[in-house]
């Protein structure tokens, strides 16, 4: 093509186009390598009732967890932990701490054999006032919690208001409380 | 020299007989975690709809292909749930509804996602126009062609 002078040319920062893109796509994978890896499931439950269950007990000298006993116009906390989890056991002074300050603490055992769970609560304590026996990980599925250790903090109409993943550290007692505070309204 | 060697020895050893730090629990499995359903048809209706589930805990695997605890309870419900007639797809839902689309591997057209889709299509509608103005450009296109 000879072209030339009848034929306008497309104007010159079209040349650059192509490695603006480039650059935009570079910054795009740089970005993604960069951001901290996420793994975190949050339960899309918050918000929403309690699906309905009934867990036999899982130790002696307490009552197992039934949707009912969580709607009882009082917040409460709902503890997903085992005696085979390693920061359940971290955690277990700290939910000692929030029941010496009143908090009411159901837990679920999450496939957790009798006598295990017996050692546990002997030698950590035992902060909870009824525990659950969830032997196939049922209402774990159901209420949208995706390990051990995961606490939530239940309304007194039985609705999920909030979910803490991961052990609950000593310095995080005070954003619990605030929690089944919010969660009294 | 050689105490040295014993040592890593001896402790190669303690790592190999001790017990894992990090042990899952010892509960028998869930009752359909391992085992096939009876009738052929709904085990492969399982099947299909336990290799697009996300495990979990080990995050790029599906429960199917995974031996975490939890995707065999996952397996086990999806099993059982199939057996009692429920529909693959409102299995999906149920899990969608608690773990969001994360725990899905099955592609859907979303606020989020719908760029993956229109983006090849635009891609090809750009080329047609741009081959067209090449090939036709002699002729047609000649005012406004680069």
């Amino acid at each position: 093509m000879m072209a030339g002078d009848e034929k306008p040319r497309a104007p010159r920062w079209t040349l650059w186009l192509p490695l603006a893109l480039f650059g935009l796509f570079v910054v795009l994978v740089v970005v993604g390598l960069v951001r901290p890896k996420d793994t975190t499931i949050e339960s899309h439950m918050i918000g929403k009732p309690l699906p309905v269950f009934a867990l036999r007990a899982a130790a002696d000298g307490r009552p197992g967890v039934a949707t009912t006993d969580l709607a009882t116009g009082k917040p409460q906390l709902l503890n997903i932990f085992a005696s085979w989890c390693i920061p359940c056991r971290a955690e277990a002074p700290v939910l000692g701490e929030l029941a010496a300050k009143g908090v009411v603490i159901n837990g679920i055992a999450i496939r957790d054999r009798r006598e295990d769970l017996a050692t546990f609560l002997k030698d950590l304590g035992n902060p909870y006032q009824r525990i659950g026996a969830d032997d196939v990980s049922s209402v774990q599925l159901a209420i949208g919690s995706a390990g051990v250790p995961e606490t939530f903090v239940i309304d007194g109409k039985g609705v999920i208001r909030y979910q803490h993943i991961g052990d609950i550290r000593p310095d995080q007692i005070p954003l619990i409380l605030q929690k089944l505070k919010e969660a009294e309204q | 020299m050689i105490r040295k060697t014993v040592l890593v020895l001896a402790s190669a050893g303690l790592l190999a007989v001790g017990t894992p730090l990090w042990a899952d629990d010892s509960m028998p499995p869930a009752p359909y975690a391992w085992r096939q359903l009876e009738d052929p048809a709904k085990e492969a209706k399982a099947r299909d709809l336990m290799a697009t589930l996300r495990c979990l805990v080990c995050q790029s695997q599906s429960i199917l292909d995974s031996d975490a605890q939890i995707a065999g309870d996952m397996r086990s419900q999806v099993r059982e749930r199939i057996a009692a007639g429920e529909d693959p797809e409102a299995i999906r839902q149920w899990l969608i509804q608690r773990y969001g689309d994360y725990v899905s591997y099955e592609p859907t057209l979303s606020a989020s996602t719908w760029p993956l889709f229109a983006a090849p299509a635009a891609l090809m509608l750009l080329a047609v126009v741009l081959l067209r103005r090449r090939f036709t450009g002699g002729s047609a296109g000649q005012g406004e062609n680069a």
